[in-house]
């Protein structure tokens, strides 16, 4: 009777993983708590323990294997009853029960192609290369860039240096500038966003990193009274350049008190800039153009993006302009506007609505402050429908003010009230199906499109 | 800060001053009194009595309706301001405090023109009418303001101090704060990273015994507030903020502390306000009489005063200071007065820096 060692899931977010390395072989006797393997996820390398005693019966995926789905067997223990002392030479498998042998998993394949028609970024030179990068090695490279660039910038917060950042957004930054520049500090969110409010009063240029923002709302004073207000106050004499930045909206699985979209918060207040990137390219030239900034800036990233691949132009410096959305794909018939991982949805709603013969423009407006509102209103004087799409709760939402804009400004323009699609109007469930539930996903971007259409 | 004045009186409990325990731990020098010159006796007196006599007008024209809002005025903590920033180097030294400021940018030489202009809600007021009272920068002097939440300006200044260590420039933040403000979590949190990295930082709490209404005692576990910082391991100092010449003897040993590369101090002064906590306080948690008495016994320019004739200081001069003090005092008050409201575009000019 052998026991199915299954690659395990490391975190949260793990879908796949490398089998870096096996610690045993077939044939050894283990007990629980022995290290089998090493296993590295795209955040760290992890032990893979035993929990139970046994011999090593079949190692079913090789060292060095690269995507190794969560839940693959990838090895097998024969338990103490049976072949215990005689472990079956590895060229004779035993008669293991094999009817449950290692089926490659039917995952989705790891990344989909989400959009075919992609408008271009006119920020972008045309005939620019780009390169293949994670968001997250895209948001290393800006700050890392900045950081050569200005010997004021420095990056702030739990794990940043010594653990290379608790989602690797940090990783290798350390190595490069030392402790000085790339400082860990307590657990002490209230306390680090003041010292780093008051470095930037003090001349230097901050890069803070909540290891989520959830854990913001300690320090939320900091940037809303301290780093918002300064200039303004002060009748422009005091400024605060200051970057808050780390992952924002729901992560998976890890329930209400650290699964929330919080831009809608800091969007409402006047003296911030706030941004929210959805790939790769945008997420490193906005995190370069917040760094340079004279003005506080708070830069909500994704949890669920950092893994995700995107081309990025390969330019000796890509910064993009803050305050400015970007069509993502061009259409005629409604508008679809989002941000953040919302984009990604909407483009796959719009590829989907496509072969419905419904043409959609979708528009990630990447900046939540300011917004840019000219570029969705020439947009829906084209389309005549608007859907807003957003990872977060629908009350006092971005939506929410799209939808005003859009009466204040755009009423003429409307065949069909603003339609949004929006998170249920609860805290995040943890049990799996209800999280699923809560969260918006393709067919509810679908079916708002095709209900904005059907009303004109 | 926006909060209502207390109503119910609290019988105030008087704390006996306590000399610091002797610790194993290393920490500043014993302090001294400073050995001040005639003419530093005269510097003081002028910078002391220019904050009283400021505060004494913002609280009249206060009472007339021309400075709204909150105003929290520094009378009886002259000595404290002018004593610790007597010490300081101005061109690499900075200073942050809460929203009891007046007294600390009088002290910082800031004109009390620009001040008073502030306060009245002009356009060339400091910050251009548009922070008031309690949110007054002055980049130029190193002097970080003036902040409304009670405690945050204990975070900021640790930033400050962390950037002086960045730039290795040589300066050193002064973060002043009150007996209550002590009482906030972030407080702590600053603490723990000041002296983990030996942030060159002095931590000023201005005791001045009341919380608003609250007295020390009925708010403090551990009223003795110098030894707050004992288990970040930062050495505590208690001083008579009475005393000018004790204040800045004092931060005169806290300074070579720090300038040496030792981390913070925390230096507790202990004094008292003759006010309310804001001009909307009644301040009926406790007695004139105890008011009174303070301000017959220890009342710090008083002492000064004897301090300057000991030191053979005639009346006249003393007299001439005065006068002097009045007419810049009355010059700034008209000037506050008469100066012109921002005009109505300021409103959006400064939200941000930049243009988007």
């Amino acid at each position: 009777m052998a026991i199915e060692l299954k690659m395990p899931a490391l975190s949260p977010t793990m879908e796949e993983g490398t089998l870096a390395k096996w610690l045993v072989k077939e044939g050894d006797t283990v007990k629980s708590g022995d290290i089998l393997a090493e296993i590295e996820t795209d955040k760290a390398t992890m032990e893979f323990e035993a929990i139970d005693e046994g011999t090593i019966g079949q190692i079913l995926v090789a060292e060095g294997t690269d995507n190794v789905k969560v839940g693959t067997v990838i090895a097998t223990i024969t338990g103490e009853g049976e072949e215990a002392a005689a472990p079956a030479p590895a060229s004779a498998p035993a008669e293991e029960p094999k009817a449950e042998a290692p089926a490659p998993a039917p995952a989705p394949a790891a990344e989909k192609p989400v959009a075919t028609e992609r408008a271009s970024d006119p920020a972008i030179p045309e005939g620019t290369a780009m390169v293949k990068l994670t968001v997250r090695e895209a948001l290393r490279d800006a700050m890392a860039e900045e950081m050569r660039a200005d010997d004021r910038v420095f990056v702030m917060g739990e794990e940043v240096a010594e653990y290379q950042g608790a989602y690797k957004v940090t990783q290798g930054l350390l190595q490069e500038f030392g402790p000085q520049r790339v400082v860990d500090t307590p657990i002490t969110e209230y306390g680090f966003a003041g010292l780093g409010a008051g470095a930037a009063m003090g001349g230097l240029r901050p890069v803070i990193e909540f290891m989520t923002f959830n854990f913001a709302m300690q320090a939320i004073d900091h940037i809303i009274n301290s780093a918002a207000k300064t200039n303004y106050m002060s009748g422009g004499q005091m400024r605060c350049p200051i970057v808050f930045r780390g992952p924002n909206g729901a992560a998976s699985r890890v329930a209400a008190q650290h699964s929330q979209n919080f831009a809608p918060w800091y969007a409402s207040v006047p003296g911030l800039i706030v941004i929210s990137p959805y790939d790769a390219a945008d997420a490193k030239g906005l995190l370069k153009a917040a760094i340079r900034s004279e003005d506080p800036v708070v830069f909500l990233e994704n949890e669920l993006l950092y893994g995700r691949s995107f081309e990025v132009p390969d330019l000796q410096d890509h910064v993009l302009p803050i305050g400015k959305a970007r069509i993502m794909r061009e259409g005629s018939d409604v508008t679809v506007v989002s941000y953040s991982i919302g984009v990604g949805l909407a483009l796959e709603a719009a590829d989907q609505l496509a072969g419905e013969g419904i043409d959609a423009e979708v528009i990630d407006l990447r900046t939540l402050r300011p917004l840019d509102t000219a570029t969705v209103l020439a947009s829906l004087k084209k389309t005549n429908h608007l859907v807003v799409v957003e990872e977060g709760w629908p009350v006092c939402s971005i939506a929410s003010e799209l939808a005003m804009v859009a009466m204040e400004q755009g009423f003429d323009d409307l065949d069909a009230p603003v339609m949004r699609v929006c998170n249920e109007d609860v805290p995040l469930p943890y049990a799996a199906n209800l999280e699923k539930a809560a969260l918006i996903d393709v067919p509810r971007v679908v079916a708002a499109v095709k209900a904005v259409r059907n009303r004109g | 800060m926006a909060k209502a004045p207390a109503r119910k009186p609290a019988a105030p409990k008087k704390t006996a001053s306590t000399p610091a325990p002797a610790s194993n731990r290393e920490g500043p020098r014993e302090p001294v009194p400073y050995d001040a010159t005639p003419a530093e006796l005269e510097k003081f007196y002028r910078e002391m009595l220019l904050i009283r006599r400021f505060e004494e007008k913002a609280g009249q024209l206060y009472g007339l309706g021309l400075i709204g809002g909150f105003c929290h005025l520094y009378i009886g903590q002259e000595a404290v301001a002018v004593g610790l920033q007597s010490a300081l180097d101005g061109d690499k030294d900075s200073v942050i405090t809460g929203y009891r400021d007046h007294g600390h940018m009088l002290a910082y030489g800031i004109d009390p023109k620009v001040i008073m202009a502030e306060l009245t809600g002009r356009q060339a007021g400091i910050s251009k009418g548009k922070g008031g009272s309690m949110h007054m920068f002055s980049v130029e002097h190193k002097f970080y303001g003036g902040h409304g939440i009670v405690g945050a300006q204990v975070s900021l200044g640790t930033g400050l101090a962390f950037a002086h260590k960045y730039r290795g420039d040589g300066g050193v933040a002064m973060a002043y704060f009150g007996d209550g403000a002590a009482n906030q979590g972030q407080v702590y949190e600053s603490f723990n990273m000041a002296e983990l990295w030996k942030l060159p930082i002095i931590f000023v709490i201005e005791n001045n015994q009341y919380a608003m209404g609250t007295s020390v005692n009925r708010a403090s576990a551990e009223d003795q507030l110098y030894r707050r910082g004992e288990s970040f391991r930062i050495p505590g100092m208690q001083v008579d903020g009475m005393d000018v010449l004790a204040v800045r003897g004092a931060a005169e040993a806290a300074l070579e502390w720090v300038r040496a590369g030792k981390g913070p101090v925390l230096m507790e002064l202990k004094t008292y306000r003759y006010r309310g906590h804001s001009m909307s306080d009644p301040a009926k948690y406790r007695s004139r009489e105890e008011v009174q008495a303070v301000r017959d016994k220890s009342d710090a320019i008083e002492h000064l005063k004897k301090l300057m004739q000991d030191a053979g200081i005639g009346e006249d001069k003393i007299k001439d200071i005065d006068k002097e003090i009045r007419a810049i005092v009355a010059e700034s008050a008209d000037f506050a007065e008469n100066a012109p409201e921002p005009e109505l575009p300021e409103l959006y000019t400064d939200v941000l820096v930049e243009q988007y």
